[in-house]
């Protein structure tokens, strides 16, 4: 991982995702291979390594009887800051997740998005050179998360690289720079989410059949509204998104229909750089293709 | 250092915040006792030339040193497996020594404070004893075995359900049979060879002695002192294995 990216582990539960965090952050021992966090192995160097990162877990695990501010003052002793850097940079992160009135509160009287950002202010504090987020907005509604977000691309553009594992397709999508997809403790692909998705194709139709919804991937819009027309009655059409392109490389839905692997085929054959220079025609082509093994089907 | 300082701070935090309920937790089984015990029926009986109270105030105090700075496992638990703040000190770039370090202090804090309450009910009882430095010293060796303990089985035990069964099977009994109630020699000889393996036996007794004004035995500060650090050294090792 370069320094400064937002890289995003995406897969569903029990991929491994949070146990890659924990074994990177200590809670978890490594029992193979190496690891190392900017240049501190994390076996051989295990407290320097720990110096190099934030960690915000998944789930709330601040103290709930301590004020916010006890908290962060906590945290702030325990990676050895002087009273003084304490004091500045509890100040300046309260201000900065915008929670500076509620530094004498109780963490228990925080509702679970105030204690998510405080979490996060606890986690760069010491001002690591990685943040660790693991899903960073599980279980919070939807204004709340866009709010954790902008916050997190605020951290980023400060120049602080950050690991984030997330199940929910929009946060990867929305956030990262690069996107690892983990399927049972293994990355299929790492890439840009605009390439992952320019992989399966540009636009997606999705229908129902008696095994449940189905989906077909096409480069182009006019394409995907063509065969949707001729063959599926309801189909929806949509843009292609990165849970498309996970379910594809993954072959778990998605990779057993003739008429999506199809389309998948087609595209990886011309490949997906400079697609949008195709003239209309080769759409076309591309799209026939598709539609005939829907036909077939 | 600033490591142990963080973990020691915290706790000291969290006590101050509950001071009024722990103190009185604290206060609620010496005085059951004392008053079951001691005041309604240890009026007829006379021990080793005291009254029963006599007797039983330090047998409480060297009870309470262990209950209490024992408790620390319970907090300890509940942090790791239903906070989860745990891993806060787990991702923190501090040594295990630290983290030990701090809570055994916390511990014996508390058992220090616990002491302090039951010395008070004492005064209600109308007991005088003798409350010398060697008391004191039996007290923190005390709270320190069983403090260094608490940190180790914390560490070791899966869920917090297997915490109280710890309790119950070690700490209960030995609370009782650990030469606080009752003077060992009034059992047979191979019950007193069995209890006098058991730390709180010889922290009792001490107790007792510097209580009386009675020199103690010396071989109880060495006993207590070796299993402190073998608990502590235990405790140390036991860090690591928490990481799962």
């Amino acid at each position: 991982m370069p320094a400064g990216e937002l890289f995003a582990y995406l897969g569903p539960n029990g991929a491994g995702k949070t146990t890659t965090i924990r074994i990177l952050t200590g809670l978890t021992r490594l029992t193979a291979g190496t690891a190392a966090l900017n240049g501190h192995d994390i076996k051989a160097a295990a407290v320097a390594a720990k110096r190099q990162c934030g960690l915000v877990p998944q789930h709330v695990n601040l103290d709930s009887e301590l004020t916010v501010g006890e908290n962060l003052d906590i945290h702030g002793r325990l990676f050895g800051m002087s009273a003084s850097s304490r004091k500045q940079r509890i100040d300046a992160l309260l201000t900065y997740i915008e929670l500076r009135d509620r530094a004498d509160s109780l963490v228990k009287q925080l509702s679970g998005g105030l204690k998510r950002r405080v979490m996060i202010a606890r986690a760069l504090l010491h001002d690591p050179r990685i943040l660790f987020l693991d899903e960073p907005t599980v279980g919070l509604d939807a204004g709340i998360r866009r709010r954790i977000w902008s916050l997190i691309k605020k951290i980023q553009k400060n120049g602080t690289t950050i690991f984030l594992t997330t199940h929910y397709i929009e946060e990867a999508e929305f956030l990262a720079d690069r996107v690892a997809f983990l399927d049972g403790g293994q990355i299929v692909a790492v890439d840009t989410p605009t390439n992952l998705m320019a992989g399966v194709g540009h636009w997606a139709i999705d229908w129902m059949t008696d095994d449940g919804m189905t989906s077909a991937y096409f480069p182009s819009r006019e394409a995907a509204q063509a065969s949707g027309a001729a063959g599926h009655n309801g189909f929806t059409l949509r843009r292609v998104n990165l849970e498309d392109a996970f379910l594809s490389l993954t072959g778990k839905k998605v990779g057993a229909q003739e008429g999506a692997a199809a389309a998948i085929q087609g595209q990886s054959a011309h490949g997906h750089q400079g697609h949008g220079n195709h003239a209309p025609g080769g759409h076309g082509t591309h799209a026939a293709k598709a539609h005939a093994g829907h036909g077939a089907h | 250092m600033q490591g142990f300082i963080a973990v020691y701070f915290r706790e000291a935090l969290i006590l101050k915040r509950r001071f009024k309920r722990q103190i009185a937790g604290m206060a609620v089984s010496p005085l059951l006792y004392l008053i079951a015990f001691g005041y309604a029926m240890g009026d007829a009986v006379r021990l080793d030339g005291h009254t029963y109270l006599e007797f039983l105030i330090p047998g409480l105090i060297a009870m309470s040193s262990m209950t209490q700075s024992f408790g620390i496992a319970t907090d300890i638990n509940v942090a790791r497996f239903y906070w989860y703040i745990f891993e806060e000190f787990q991702a923190a770039p501090i040594r295990n020594v630290a983290y030990v370090a701090g809570e055994v202090l916390a511990g014996m804090t508390r058992a220090l404070l616990a002491i302090g309450v039951i010395l008070i009910l004492g005064l209600l009882f109308g007991v005088r004893l003798h409350y010398g430095l060697l008391l004191w010293l039996a007290v923190l060796l005390n709270s320190f075995v069983f403090a260094s303990l608490a940190v180790a089985l914390a560490m070791l035990v899966k869920s917090h359900a297997d915490q109280s069964l710890l309790t119950s099977f070690v700490i209960t009994p030995m609370a009782f049979l650990g030469g606080t109630f009752f003077p060992l020699e009034r059992l047979p000889l191979w019950a007193q060879k069995a209890l006098s393996i058991l730390p709180l036996t010889h922290a009792s007794h001490a107790i007792r002695s510097t209580a009386f004004g009675e020199n103690p035995a010396w071989q109880a500060y060495a006993l207590l002192t070796a299993a402190g650090l073998v608990f502590f050294w235990l405790a140390l090792g036991t860090v690591n294995k928490a990481r799962d």
